[in-house]
């Protein structure tokens, strides 16, 4: 699963090699992010992402574990435990914290992550099941992070958990059942909450595994790259250890930087005041909206408004889950051989475009459901689809790309002096 | 400047080839420094993560009780509660503090007087936690028509320890006397326990 000049494990220390017989789990690492692992040579920041993602999942856990000693999901302690957390608990209010802002850091990587792959091509063949499991993870990521959202039981938690749940009151006939088994209840209360808290606890060691899997994938093949070229020779790569470990390491470091400045500087910047009000079901938020990673969704659940054929309700829960569900068939939607959009201009205008679409969406799902952000979603919403449905087909058969470079190599040496195909065969001689 | 790929033909000593002013030590001394600064860096991170399990302001708002003496009659004992544990306040009879103080110390298994066991001018105020000092049972004695043991202090029922009228152990398997909690008098009827 790697390529042949990947370098080989061979310990030399005794107790090691005794090890590497009995349970060679040195050797897994070594061949998975040590010096066994040959990567592209030309990789760029953006391919940080990955290991910053996985960071933050690990940030989360620890911190989620810990939060979880002193937490109770009581209807009536849940709010009091997460006060207590912030107020009695020694360091409790950076634990919490950096929980809650960990959450908006593992989605801006993720996010980021996802348009890496977008812009590069990473989906195209032969990545397409380290996509597909990476929508999986993002799936999951979405359900941790809202069961997370309602677990401190103020009035955004609450009034979430009631429309979030309400999404599956559209489906028509069963659906009101379906809604009352999810919560347990009429409407969210104890049942939903200690539920919720069971499975938020549960599904981020689904994610960790579904991560391995993930990257199981990736390494068949092997990383893509800036060029979208695949690796031809031992000369387009250089082991994971040193110079991948050395960059994501301090990719790692600028990382934490934003994420403790974040924490200790404006550590409710991202949070929402009426949160820290204790829920009442009673007394709907004259303005409630989810947390900010999903605006974008929120906007296009919202863009709907009118009955056609089916209730309008339906078709904007259809339109919210089909949006995340369409990155599924990206792979064979992008029919296109040439996979970095370096190369592809039309493609690279159209995905800076969706770009700007989702900024927007996210801006209308934050704001109120005034007619102006209601246009502005449908306009956005309808746009958002037409890109992976009408435009990445047809740019796929009629853009004519820029010629690609021979090599990886070719690619990097010719960006210092131009060092021409011919020379470069030399030098690897 | 940027590095370009020159090959180093087989067998060949590759130090002309570095770059002008290349220095091996140098670079080990970076990596060393780096990965030192992280190992500080998880350790700092791993403080609050281990002190979070400490008791909480919460629980140590209530490290001290206390305890009013003015209802407690000669010959009486209450049982209350002092960080979470039976807490034992005794006004002793002057029987039972002649009693006590009759006793040669260098008989007893954990030889302490009853003056040491209580405050100046309060030898009849015995205030001991109720834990037995064996494995934790909580004594009797202390209840109104509890059995009082042999020697008429407190008696353990799990395992038969004995204790006397200052709270020493006289008979059984415990190893020590009933622990003395720090308290201090606030006034002649009021204590105040966990206060030193």
């Amino acid at each position: 699963m790697s390529f042949p000049w990947a370098k080989h494990y061979a310990p030399k220390n005794p107790l090691m090699q005794w090890m590497d017989e009995r349970l060679p789990l040195p050797r897994l690492v070594y061949n998975a992010v040590g010096a066994g692992y040959p990567v592209p040579r030309n990789l760029n920041y953006f391919w940080n992402f990955g290991v910053l993602a996985g960071a933050a999942l690990g940030i989360q856990i620890i911190t989620g574990i810990v939060l979880a000693m002193h937490y109770g999901a009581t209807g009536a302690g849940a709010f009091d435990s997460v006060e207590h957390i912030m107020r009695d608990v020694n360091a409790g209010w950076f634990l919490r914290y950096a929980h809650a802002n960990g959450a908006s850091m593992f989605f801006i990587v993720v996010y980021i992550h996802i348009f890496r792959g977008l812009f590069y091509g990473s989906y195209k063949a032969p990545r397409e099941m380290v996509w597909l499991l990476g929508v999986v993870i993002f799936l999951l990521m979405m359900a941790t992070a809202f069961m997370g959202y309602v677990l401190p039981w103020g009035q955004m938690s609450f009034w979430g958990a009631q429309v979030i749940t309400g999404f599956f009151s559209a489906i028509p006939g069963v659906g009101e059942t379906v809604r009352v088994w999810l919560l347990g209840g009429y409407a969210p209360g104890e049942a939903a909450l200690n539920r919720f808290f069971s499975l938020h606890y549960l599904l981020p060691f689904v994610i960790a595994a579904v991560i391995i899997l993930h990257i199981w994938a990736l390494h068949i093949p092997g990383s893509n790259n800036p060029t979208g070229v695949e690796v031809k020779g031992e000369q387009d790569t250089v082991p994971f250890h040193p110079y991948y470990t050395a960059k994501d390491g301090f990719g790692l470091g600028v990382f934490l930087l934003l994420f403790v400045a974040l924490v200790f500087f404006f550590p409710n910047a991202l949070g929402h005041p009426d949160n820290y009000i204790p829920a009442n079901s009673l007394s709907t938020p004259a303005h409630i909206v989810p947390e900010w990673y999903f605006w974008p969704f929120y906007a296009i659940l919202r863009a709907f408004t009118s009955d056609f054929i089916l209730p309008a309700k339906l078709w904007g829960v259809l339109a919210m889950f089909g949006s995340i569900l369409l990155l599924f068939f990206l792979p064979w939607l992008d029919s296109s051989p040439v996979r970095s959009a370096n190369y592809r201009p039309v493609f690279r205008t159209f995905f800076w475009i969706l770009v700007v679409d989702v900024l927007i969406l996210g801006k209308c799902g934050g704001s109120p459901a005034t007619p102006f952000y209601v246009i502005l979603s449908q306009i956005c919403a309808g746009y958002y689809f037409a890109h992976f449905l009408i435009i990445i087909p047809i740019i796929s058969r009629a853009e004519r790309p820029r010629p690609l470079p021979n090599s990886i190599t070719e690619a990097v040496l010719s960006k210092h002096g131009g060092t021409s195909p011919a020379q470069t065969a030399l030098a690897a001689e | 400047m940027a590095i370009v790929d020159t090959a180093v033909p087989p067998g060949e000593d590759p130090a002309p080839y570095h770059e002008e002013g290349f220095d091996p030590g140098r670079r080990d001394w970076i990596n060393i420094a780096a990965v030192g600064w992280i190992g500080v860096g998880a350790g700092v991170v791993v403080l609050p993560l281990i002190n979070q399990m400490s008791p909480s302001a919460d629980v140590l708002a209530e490290s001290t009780t206390e305890v009013d003496l003015s209802k407690i009659t000669p010959g009486q004992a209450i049982k209350t509660k002092f960080r979470g544990q039976p807490l034992f306040v005794r006004n002793l009879t002057p029987k039972e503090v002649a009693e006590a103080e009759a006793v040669p110390v260098s008989e007893l298994r954990d030889p302490q007087t009853l003056a040491e066991r209580t405050k100046p001018g309060h030898s009849n105020w015995l205030i001991t936690l109720g834990v037995c000092t064996h494995l934790g049972c909580v004594p009797l004695g202390a209840g109104e028509g509890e059995n009082r043991g042999p020697f008429g202090g407190y008696f353990c029922p799990c395992h038969g320890s004995a204790y006397d009228t200052a709270a020493r152990i006289r008979k059984g398997p415990a190893p020590k006397n009933l622990a003395v909690p720090d308290y201090k008098f606030t006034s002649d009827t009021a204590v105040t326990v966990g206060l030193r």
